[in-house]
């Protein structure tokens, strides 16, 4: 590598670090995505410059990517943004397996340190790639969003990542010369039990563990390129796959801390399918409550808080959220939203919603801002929201959600609950919150419920 | 291979961890993208592999950069597009 490329990598790892320090501040973080762009670019071009390339298929490559990528990311609607950033991971994570793919069949006298690179890089990456599809359909509904578990699921992944394990030993033995032969049917194993084991990994994953898995899968993707630094010798891979695994592991904590569950009980747990529902008898009556009614209260109210979960986004119901926010704002209410970690199916997917609808952020608020302040907000409008609002999370000790840290809203004046029907969340966990003296069912589309309620404010 | 590459490793891991403190939960999207764009650096190995190997290094590298670029071109763009849409109340 000549002396002015090391340079402009060092440059692009420089524009990786500041952007993406830059990115974890709300004000600074629009320059940071663009600084970091700028590494990227650098990068690519210093590459592109270095000599000795063919570009007949690099053009093609970079052509048909760019109009993909560009068209993915300007047509993607915000409730479509979970499944559009599981397609990146697993796109990031393709490309580094085939990178590693590519050095094995082109390199003809590999030493054992690189064997080692390249069947590690395959592995990661094709677990992300693999893993993120399945993702993928969970997301976009095309997979049934249940855990999928069957009998001996976890002996066969155990079994799948010995093969794994044997296969790589197989290929870096070939590549060093300890055993004669190309090692490529040990090669191709590798591959496919990589892709085997992402898919795997998945399928037992229920929706509202989404958040974790996409930020894992993130994880995953920045590994499996610093995985391919090593490979082709490059430090610009190491160090920004570096970082990008770091904060995907960082997200990754988080979401965990805000279910009150360790990264294991997620990955094979697989929550909501075994567990039997909590003990405690649920008592009192359902209260239903009709829009119109529901228009009075607020008329009156000084201080609402809006918790919205996974159903606002099911239901498109973000922009008449924001029109009934308004509509309380001009009545001299204070409006808050609520908003948990993981509600919704990815890291932040409710403050994207928001922001759609033009929701300005002072607004957006977490649950550690909110709880303290519960007994002065007259009406807590929950929209689509389940676990992370139920009761049960602080009272119950034998509910499965016990410990999680939740939006209080059963401790505000009066509690209105969005819902289609009284079916339990996707934890498949009953709600006392439902049952509650001061909660108000309003059964029906949350969007079609929170229509009704602007209309009655207009006319009122 | 340059064992030095190891210790660049484990430092940036380090740093990765140190950069990212306390995140608002606003920008956790946009710090997913962000990053995960940024993961797509795997091009440079991509471009490599497309421009300088046999056919099969040929065919792999290919589809390699154009799976890159969707992650690099589509990770920034969707970034930029979440980032323009946070807005404070007087701009709204």
């Amino acid at each position: 590598m000549e002396a002015w490329q090391t340079f402009a990598y060092i440059a692009a790892s420089i524009l990786f670090i500041t952007g993406l320090k830059m990115l974890g501040r709300a004000e600074t973080a629009k320059r940071g995505n663009r600084i970091s762009a700028v590494g990227m670019l650098i990068a690519v071009v210093a590459t592109l410059l270095a000599g000795g390339l063919d570009y007949t298929w690099i053009v093609l490559g970079l052509v048909l990517g760019g109009a993909v990528g560009a068209l993915a990311a300007r047509r993607v609607q915000m409730t479509g943004m979970p499944e559009m950033v599981a397609l990146l991971n697993g796109s990031g994570g393709l490309a580094s397996m085939l990178v590693g793919w590519a050095e094995y069949v082109r390199t003809d006298d590999l030493m054992a340190f690189s064997a080692v690179a390249i069947v590690l890089t395959v592995l990661i990456g094709g677990l992300a790639a693999s893993g993120s599809v399945i993702a993928f359909g969970k997301l976009s509904g095309r997979l049934d969003g249940k855990p999928l578990l069957f009998s001996g699921q976890k002996v066969v992944n155990a079994g799948l990542l010995v093969i794994a394990v044997l296969a790589a030993a197989l290929v870096v033995a070939h590549a060093s010369g300890a055993l004669a032969g190309g090692g490529a049917l040990a090669f191709a194993v590798v591959l496919l039990v990589a892709l085997a084991l992402g898919v795997l990994a998945v399928l037992p994953i229920g929706g509202a563990d989404m958040p974790i898995v996409v930020s894992l899968l993130n994880s995953y993707s920045g590994v499996a390129a610093a995985a391919a630094g090593f490979v082709i010798d490059n430090v610009v891979l190491i160090v920004a796959g570096s970082l990008v695994g770091a904060s995907g592991l960082i997200l990754t904590t988080i979401m965990c801390k805000a279910m009150n569950r360790s990264l294991a009980n997620v990955l094979f747990g697989g929550f909501g399918a075994t567990i039997t529902a909590g003990t405690a008898q649920m008592e009192g009556e359902v209260k239903p409550l009709s829009p119109e009614d529901a228009y009075f209260i607020l008329e009156a109210a000084d201080s609402v808080v809006f918790v919205p979960g996974y159903g606002m986004a099911v239901a498109q119901a973000q922009h008449v959220v924001q029109e009934l926010a308004q509509q309380l704002t001009k009545n001299g209410a204070e409006v808050r939203h609520a908003i948990h970690p993981v509600a919704g199916r990815m890291p932040g997917h409710m403050n994207v919603l928001l922001a759609e609808a033009n929701v300005p952020y002072e607004q957006l608020v977490e649950p550690d801002d909110v709880n303290p302040t519960m007994e002065t907000v007259d009406v807590a409008i929950v929209i689509g929201a389940n676990d992370v609002v139920n009761p049960a999370a602080k009272e119950d000790p034998s509910s499965p959600l016990f410990g999680m840290p939740i939006i209080e809203v059963d401790r505000a004046r009066t509690c209105f609950v969005l819902k289609r029907s009284m079916n339990p969340g996707f934890s498949g966990v009953d709600n006392a919150l439902f049952l509650k003296d001061n909660t108000r069912m309003i059964f029906g589309d949350a969007k079609a419920t929170i229509t009704a309620m602007v209309a009655a404010f207009k006319e009122g | 291979m340059n064992p030095l590459l190891l210790f660049v490793f484990v430092l940036a891991i380090f740093l990765g961890l140190e950069l990212i403190t306390k995140v608002p939960s606003q920008l956790h999207t946009p710090l997913m993208s962000g990053s995960n764009a940024i993961s797509g650096i795997t091009i440079v190995g991509a471009i490599v592999a497309a421009g300088e190997g046999g056919l099969l290094a040929t065919v792999l590298g290919t589809i390699a950069v154009t799976a890159a670029t969707v992650n690099v071109i589509g990770g920034y763009l969707v970034t930029e597009r979440m980032l323009g849409m946070f807005k404070r109340g007087k701009d709204a």
